[in-house]
């Protein structure tokens, strides 16, 4: 049976520059006098918030982390029994929990709102979610209206533009409402330009994996530095970890070292990990020399890799354009289609792994139709379901019975050329 | 003469197999899984050697299958059942395109080329359509499990369900008793609803003829006939359909035995 054993300086890094930003939070939830804002990952502005020096705070990353260490349930169970649904979504659950359990988790003191940022209202249950916080914290909900991309083209119109623009004008004074504080431009440019620098560093990382031996796996591993590109985006902290992990993974692409002794499956994988169950998740693919060679998921925060970049000269434009055009979520299903595509194509993959989240019907709704969609054109496709949060969803002799038959059935086909099998 | 064994340790039974070197079936062995499920797989494994008289080192490798495949610590490989049904299935039936197995647990529908894989479906923690739905109907009636399939070749105005859950089933049935509807037409509704609900799933990889029909319920005639008509097509099905994944599991193990000796 083949293990990931991978434990790279970015990892140390990884662990060392989050644990400073969880002492800071838990800083603020003592009463540090630095004021913190919840926000959401889809394509999340966070730019803004350091032009005003506010600590951005994501309850899903608190809601993941918790399901990784395994400490989801209890908070999951105290929000049901409060009334919320068992098919409500396990992230809201799991923080409403941990919320009403004194803001305490292993890794940090959550601090109250200064401001609640729903800046991604494509999903119904995101809106209730923050208008529910609004509720429990006393503070009101910002609700940053993004329209979804409808044209054909994938193009936001210069109206959707201008009025995300002008809602980010509003924010602004509500920021400076809280802080006390003008928007100080220079520093916001800053910030975009730290942003610039950390997402040009992204999206190479993310091109290293079209190399064979992939140099790190874009699923298992990705998701260890998503963290810092949404905590710590914007940043000299956030910028120095993607210029540590572009080195150190373009020095494996050139020593030609993969995260596993060896590469037999390239495949592409969509939705996210079910985190409480994540190590046995990857060791289903581990043990078939599987690599995820490229992941949706990591670009629910952003979507760098085919060209977006913030631009320190129109920062509050490009802010805009990332909530709009440059992040999985707020994106059509053609365009999702064409996302993969290109995975599949340009990263030389030979099979698409779909994993759907009893949690997420917004995310999830389509992905049957993705399975036919890819299976018509040829693509092996596996859709298996479980949830992001809620450990009691994972049947692991379902899961890997499922992944095991997959792969036993790849391993006879003829392969896309040039990719090993 | 030399032997190839597969072990198929399924949630409800464990099904034994042994095949000479002409692929001839020379022994089977049915038994109980039950809760120790490293013990099921050698309990099986001896039962089907002593039902073939044939000794533990006349067999050139094991090959174990199913939920239980990673116990059967004596076996020489683990491969899924769906691999492996549709292996057997092949064996038996070499034109078969799609497997539709139903067993204690598990529905599944298998497109099926030369053998192997192209693609597989299965039910998702959802006992509808397997053989546990189908026992829970015939104990609610005070039926056996052998029974109930004849039984249903006799409805004449069979009942709609209104669930196709296996909890829920109980109490429907017991509604359409109290109306006093022939225990034939309550058990043709059911099986009319299972073989739709199957074909739905099996659908999903596509229906093309030939079918091959495996697992348990396979040994049911109410259902056979029902999805020959919903399909419009005849079943592959054989006295062992049943041990369609221990089958593909020893064709397995002859055929890694036979590469191992070529190799070596």
């Amino acid at each position: 049976m083949t293990e990931t054993h991978y434990q790279g300086k970015l990892h140390h890094l990884q662990k060392e520059l989050m644990s400073e930003y969880y002492a800071a939070l838990t800083a603020s939830a003592n009463g540090s006098g630095v004021p913190a804002a919840y926000l959401l990952i889809g394509g999340n502005p966070v730019e803004l918030l350091r032009a005003f020096d506010i600590l951005p705070v994501f309850p899903e990353v608190n809601a993941l982390q918790l399901a990784v260490r395994k400490q989801s349930l209890p908070f999951i169970q105290s929000a049901e029994f409060m009334g919320y649904s068992s098919d409500n979504c396990a992230y809201v659950k799991a923080d409403i929990g941990m919320y009403f359990g004194g803001r305490q988790t292993p890794f940090a003191t959550i601090p109250e709102p200064s401001l609640l940022l729903c800046n991604y209202v494509g999903c119904n249950v995101y809106l209730d979610w923050f208008g529910h916080l609004a509720e429990f914290t006393g503070q009101s909900a910002f609700q940053l209206d993004i329209p979804f991309i409808r044209t054909a083209s994938g193009k936001p119109s210069k109206e959707d533009i201008a009025y995300v623009l002008r809602q980010l004008h509003h924010l602004i004074g509500r920021c400076e409402e809280i802080t006390g504080r003008k928007l100080d431009e220079e520093k916001l440019r800053e910030a975009v330009r730290l942003s610039s620098l950390t997402g040009d560093l992204w999206a190479k990382i993310k091109h290293l994996t079209k190399r064979t031996p992939a140099p790190y796996d874009a699923y298992f591993d990705s998701v260890t530095m998503m963290a810092p590109l949404y905590c710590l985006r914007g940043t000299p902290q956030g910028l120095e970890f993607f210029e540590t992990a572009y080195a150190e993974l373009l020095a494996k692409a050139e020593a030609g070292v993969g995260p596993l002794e060896k590469e037999r499956f390239r495949y592409v994988i969509e939705g996210p990990p079910p985190w409480p169950h994540l190590r046995a998740f990857r060791d289903m693919f581990s043990r078939w020399d599987a690599v995820a060679v490229a992941s949706t998921y990591s670009t629910v925060g952003g979507l760098w890799e085919f060209g977006f970049t913030h631009d320190p000269d129109h920062p509050l434009e490009s802010i805009a354009r990332h909530l709009l055009e440059w992040n999985l979520t707020n994106r059509n299903f053609l365009q999702r289609y064409e996302q993969i595509e290109r995975y599949l194509e340009e990263w030389n993959a030979n099979a698409l792994i779909i994993h759907s989240v009893k949690s997420c019907r917004l995310f999830s709704a389509g992905q049957g139709d993705m399975r036919e969609y890819f299976t018509k054109r040829g693509v092996p496709t596996l859709l298996v379901e479980s949830d992001l949060e809620d450990p009691r969803y994972f049947s692991e002799a379902q899961m890997r019975n499922r992944i095991d038959a997959f792969f036993e059935s790849i391993a006879h086909r003829p392969t896309r050329e040039g990719v090993t099998a | 003469m030399k032997y190839a064994a597969g072990i198929d340790v399924g949630s409800t039974q464990t099904k034994c197999i042994i095949i000479d070197e002409n692929k001839q079936i020379v022994a089977r062995a049915l038994t109980d899984t039950g809760a120790n499920i490293t013990r099921a797989g050698e309990r099986g494994y001896e039962a089907v050697l002593a039902a073939g008289g044939i000794a533990r080192e006349d067999v050139l490798c094991v090959v174990g299958t199913g939920y239980g495949r990673f116990k059967v610590s004596f076996g020489d490989l683990q491969i899924t059942e769906i691999t492996c049904h549709a292996k057997g299935a092949s064996m038996l039936f070499p034109d078969t395109a799609t497997v539709i197995d139903m067993g204690g647990q598990d529905a599944k529908g298998i497109s099926v080329q030369n053998g192997e894989v192209v693609d597989f479906v299965m039910n998702d923690k959802c006992a509808a359509g397997t053989g546990r739905f189908l026992s829970t109907a015939a104990e609610t009636l005070g039926l056996s499990l052998d029974e109930i399939g004849a039984i249903s070749l006799q409805a004449r105005n069979p009942v709609r369900l209104s669930t196709v859950c296996t909890v829920f089933v109980e109490s429907d049935i017991m509604s359409y008793v109290a109306q006093g509807k022939k225990t034939e037409d309550i058990l043709g509704g059911i099986h009319s609803a299972i073989a739709a609900r199957t074909i739905a799933l099996v659908r999903r990889v596509g229906l093309k003829p030939n079918y091959t029909f495996t697992g348990g319920v396979s040994l049911n005639v109410g259902m056979v006939k029902m999805l020959e008509e919903k399909l419009g097509a005849p079943l592959n099905v054989s006295p062992d359909s049943h041990y369609m994944g221990a089958i593909g599991a020893a064709v397995f193990a002859l055929e890694h035995a036979l590469s191992a000796a070529a190799v070596s």
